[in-house]
């Protein structure tokens, strides 16, 4: 048996989560996300262009077809957990007060929560009218 | 704590140069725009958010919002936002590649810089061309 001088566990290094206790959860789901949004993104511009003119009750409409509904709930709640992730790296590295610092990064949190169940409602409303 | 007398003679430590000191090169300039267009898609969200919960519940504040992305300035924040969507996406997928480990090398990274300076430009004026290349010149003609 090779002599560590670590003074890590052999538990926490073989979990391998660092001293965050979540290893390398943020930048695996900043890319799953990323891949995600993709097709989404293509598929949200394209749609827009499609609706350039069109009034509220054509909107209302178009969004109450079954998979427009779906896709624009996907686009919007993975973009904005990917975005989250993105401004909790932006805010990490140039917010330098601590108490700035940690009031954005659980503001952040709690707008995605809200973001989520406002675009859900929403999107559910015109879909199920 | 009282200064210990045994101590050597210490030395202000060599800072590295500050960023603005490097003269801009298309690599770092990418590098930044992609975080910039993060934070103005991030912005997008919100107003997006604004916009269906308005056609749900508010007609009043959908017709306000209507109102306000149709102006002038609010067609160029559109203009604005649909470049950042298209860039971000772009150097998003050079991001990408770079995590599965192809194209390091500098020249390659430079000719997928320029891919995406030139696709997202390109794609920007595709969609605002179809949408609205007849309409348009309306629009731009009443103003």
């Amino acid at each position: 048996m090779q002599k560590s001088n670590s003074m890590q566990s052999k538990l926490a290094k073989a979990k391998g989560l660092g001293s965050a206790h979540d290893g390398t959860h943020h930048w695996w789901m900043q890319r799953l996300t990323a891949i995600a949004i993709l097709p989404l993104a293509v598929w949200f511009a394209g749609s827009l262009v499609a609706l350039v003119g069109a009034d509220a009750g054509l909107i209302a409409s178009w969004l109450s077809r079954p998979w427009n509904a779906i896709l624009m709930l996907l686009f919007v709640c993975v973009s904005l957990y990917h975005g989250v992730l993105g401004m909790q790296v932006v805010v990490e590295d140039y917010v330098h007060h601590a108490g700035w610092k940690f009031g954005m990064l659980i503001g952040m949190k709690l707008l995605l929560w809200l973001g989520w169940t406002v675009t859900a409602f929403s999107i559910l409303k015109i879909a199920l009218m | 704590m009282a200064p210990d007398p045994q101590a050597p003679k210490t030395y202000p430590r060599p800072l590295s140069p500050h960023l603005q000191i490097y003269k801009p090169q298309l690599t770092s300039v990418l590098s930044i725009s992609h975080r910039m267009t993060g934070i103005a898609l991030f912005i997008g969200l919100f107003v997006l958010i604004a916009w269906l919960y308005g056609l749900a519940f508010s007609p009043a504040m959908f017709s306000c919002l209507q109102d306000i992305l149709t102006s002038f300035l609010g067609r160029m924040a559109l203009l604005g936002w649909t470049f950042c969507l298209f860039y971000h996406l772009c150097n998003g997928v050079r991001h990408l590649l770079w995590d599965a480990g192809y194209g390091f090398e500098i020249p390659i990274a430079y000719a997928t810089g320029w891919v995406v300076v030139f696709g997202s430009v390109g794609l920007t004026l595709f969609c605002w061309y179809i949408a609205y290349g007849e309409r348009g010149r309306e629009f731009w003609m009443g103003m």
